[in-house]
């Protein structure tokens, strides 16, 4: 059997089985990484292709200031059930422009994203689609004759579900930000 | 000063005494800075010729090359060296002009996004913002290139910039808060290495690139022999121990000798030194060294456990590492007569399988001759360069290298091209060693035009071409794996390379006999100046032994 990507070789077809046991090891879980970076052109793009080279699909991202205006976090989650993400956390602390990097562990952080649905409910189904608002703490941001806009803020289980809730009273549209997290007790993330 | 006279003070503060490059548009105030700031300046004839001669400089000296090309098509001639010194970590600064600010970003007369395509293959790059960046920028540029795993940098400046007035101050301290190489080595884990070696009975030590780029071929060797170790070496690790040497196995991999591979095969630990596993050393991964424990000594922490898992990690600069490991190791007093089995099946190995081919009965000339009789005629001592190919296996593996620097090879990306233009760069580097260029007649017309360089400025490389009329190792392959299906490696109607030579005012020679070949490599390496040599070699030779791509090291041919 020849090596998967060695196109030397008139190999026979590799299945797709064996393209998948190929991969190397995953960890089976979402990987939530934060990552302070120079503020500085380009970082986003060495940091987007390092994953891009490797096939790995980034889920969220999310890039604001902190408290140093030449620094600034880089939230991004991946599924390390897809992609094995040891070698790539590793190519990341290569790079020039990038201080730090946390592979935060769920247990230990609070994460958060904010959501915002566009819902066409009129009439009765208004009233309930407020009160699922009310429960899940959220907030009713924008209200026309024809259409109500609602945020939240949550995990992404809790955004889910409450996108699973609102969809069959006709979600028109949703935008989300992706992730931020920090890490729990006194110490920086 | 302009910002580019100021691009001259810092080059001189850098101690760079020569630039190869190309101007153009873009970087014409660069090139007028030239003229008053007596820094040697090597005018190539392509800037993937310069590219790679600053390759071979630095690969040569072990100084940073400088390269330079203008905007556009200058700096995209330059992408392939760039990915080149990436791939072998050669330590290249790159220094392209850019259309105007305004101009950025609008489809301008030669533009191209330089940062962005080569941003996968630099080890960081730099965009002037301002002219006031350009002394800190180039000072950086110099102090990534050479430190840590030592890489090509691009420095990328806008010409209305490089024309801008400014304040120059020499900056003498680089900072840069996320760029902090590990050197030292973690002291437990040398420790951890050197019980590991004492407990041995079938080690090898498997030393690579970064044992030449990190100055630790003495240390190396130290280590070696501070007790009885069989060391082999990768194709860019070669001079990193002395070739004939009783603890020498050849060279390891795809075209490595059986015994340098069965080792691997057999051993219970192997000692990694700046090598990187790379799969034309493994062949299949799942049965590469199955028996066998790993220590890993690599500065490069991306490297560890990369596609090997290893079991001692250490993470730092070889010889700083070398020298503390030697003496950890003998504080142990090892037995060193445990190694004795050991050597009796290595023993065995190399008297039943030594390197060797069938030489021809007649006047003709085997390609394995060739480089034999290249060795022979400079006395083992040459700054040796090669392209990539079936000339390239032979020159690694009957060119017997004895110290580090002394091979300049494209290892990782094997760039067809690289040789002739990195010998140029090498004999700049190092006017007192003969300077050697072993190539192919396929990948020597890859950068031809620089004969005019070497022509230009008496630059005396020798080159030696092994034509055989194909693109050999294609052929190899094709017959091997393709039911010898040729399909585009005749090279068909070869230019007459004698006649080539003359066109550009060199000396030119073709041999044909195996029977004058020293003597002629002897007069070819007294002429002064450059000279062109067309060595013909028989057509279709193959490089044995050989695993076969996605083979075990158990299963080698030939």
């Amino acid at each position: 059997m020849s090596v998967v990507g060695d196109p030397g070789t008139k190999a026979e077809l590799l299945s797709l089985e064996e393209l998948e046991a190929s991969g190397r090891l995953r960890t089976g879980r979402k990987h939530v990484l934060s990552i302070l970076v120079e503020n500085k052109p380009g970082v986003l793009t060495r940091i987007a292709g390092l994953f891009a080279r490797r096939g790995f699909n980034i889920d969220t991202l999310t890039v604001g200031p902190t408290d140093d205006e030449h620094v600034s976090r880089i939230t991004l989650t991946v599924d390390g059930a897809l992609h094995p993400i040891d070698q790539v956390t590793k190519q990341l602390h290569k790079l020039v422009n990038v201080l730090k990097i946390r592979d935060l562990e769920p247990a230990d952080t609070v994460a958060r994203e904010l959501a915002l649905f566009k819902v066409a409910a009129d009439g009765v189904q208004r009233a309930e689609v407020l009160q699922l608002c009310e429960i899940f703490r959220g907030k009713v941001v924008d209200v026309t004759r024809r259409a109500i806009i609602v945020e939240i803020t949550g995990t992404t289980e809790k955004v889910e579900a409450f996108e699973g809730l609102l969809r069959p009273f006709g979600l028109v549209e949703m935008m989300r930000t992706g992730e931020i997290a920090i890490s729990r007790g006194r110490g920086e993330t | 000063m302009r910002a580019v006279d100021a691009v001259m003070e810092c080059l001189k503060a850098e101690g760079v005494e020569v630039v190869f490059g190309y101007p153009g548009g873009a970087n014409l105030p660069t090139y007028d800075a030239f003229v008053d700031a007596g820094i040697r300046h090597v005018l190539v004839r392509h800037e993937a010729g310069g590219g790679h001669a600053a390759e071979g400089y630095a690969k040569a000296t072990g100084k940073v090359g400088v390269a330079l090309g203008t905007s556009g098509p200058g700096a995209t001639n330059l992408v392939t060296p760039i990915m080149d010194a990436m791939m072998d970590s050669v330590p290249v600064v790159f220094i392209t002009g850019q259309v105007r600010t305004e101009l950025l970003g609008t489809d301008g007369f030669q533009e191209a996004d330089i940062m962005g395509i080569t941003m996968p293959a630099v080890k960081h790059s730099w965009m002037i913002q301002h002219p006031l960046e350009i002394p800190r920028v180039l000072h950086e540029a110099f102090h990534v290139a050479r430190t840590g795993r030592p890489g090509p940098v691009v420095v990328d400046i806008p010409s209305d910039l490089s024309n801008a007035d400014i304040p120059y101050e020499p900056v003498t301290d680089v900072h840069l808060p996320g760029y902090q190489p590990t050197t030292d080595g973690n002291v437990k884990q040398i420790r951890q290495a050197a019980k590991a070696l004492a407990a041995a009975r079938r080690p090898v030590i498997y030393s690579g690139g970064g044992v030449i780029l990190a100055d630790a071929a003495a240390e190396l060797t130290e280590f070696a022999t501070a007790d009885r170790f069989p060391v082999t070496c990768t194709l860019n690790g070669l001079g990193g121990f002395p070739a004939p040497h009783e603890q020498w196995l050849g060279m390891l991999g795809m075209h490595g000798t059986r015994a340098a591979n069965y080792a691997m095969d057999e051993a219970d630990l192997i000692c990694a030194v700046g090598a990187r596993f790379d799969d034309r050393i493994t062949g299949k991964l799942s049965e590469f060294a199955p028996r066998a424990k790993f220590i890993h000594i690599d500065i490069d922490p991306a490297e560890i456990s990369k596609n090997v898992p290893a079991h001692i990690p250490i993470v730092g600069d070889a010889k700083n590492i070398l020298v503390k490991l030697i003496n950890e190791y003998r504080a142990l007093g090892a037995d060193p007569t445990r190694l004795e089995e050991w050597w009796t099946r290595i023993h065995g190995w190399q008297a039943k399988h030594p390197l060797g081919y069938t030489d021809s009965t007649d006047d003709e000339i085997k390609p394995q001759r060739a480089i034999q009789a290249i060795y022979e005629a400079t006395g083992g001592d040459a700054v040796v360069t090669s392209d990539v190919g079936q000339h390239q296996m032979w020159a690694a593996q009957y060119y017997h290298f004895n110290k580090p620097r002394r091979w300049l090879s494209s290892g990782g990306l094997g760039t067809m091209g690289f040789g002739f233009p990195a010998a140029i760069g090498a004999a700049v580097g190092c006017p007192d060693t003969t300077t050697v260029c072993i190539t192919g007649d396929g990948s020597f017309q890859m950068n031809l035009q620089e004969l005019a360089t070497v022509a230009e400025n008496k630059i005396p490389v020798k080159i030696f071409i092994l034509n055989n009329g194909y693109l050999g190792m294609v052929r190899q392959w094709q017959e091997l794996f393709w039911d010898n299906r040729y399909s585009q490696v005749d090279m068909g109607q070869t230019p007459d390379f004698v006649k080539l030579a003359e066109a550009y005012g060199i000396a030119g020679m073709r041999l044909t006999n195996k029977g004058t070949l020293v003597d002629d490599l002897r007069t070819a390496i007294a002429t002064d100046g450059p000279v062109l040599v067309d060595i013909r070699v028989t057509r279709e030779e193959n490089v044995y032994p050989m695993i076969a791509p996605g083979a075990a090291a158990r299963e080698m041919v030939g």
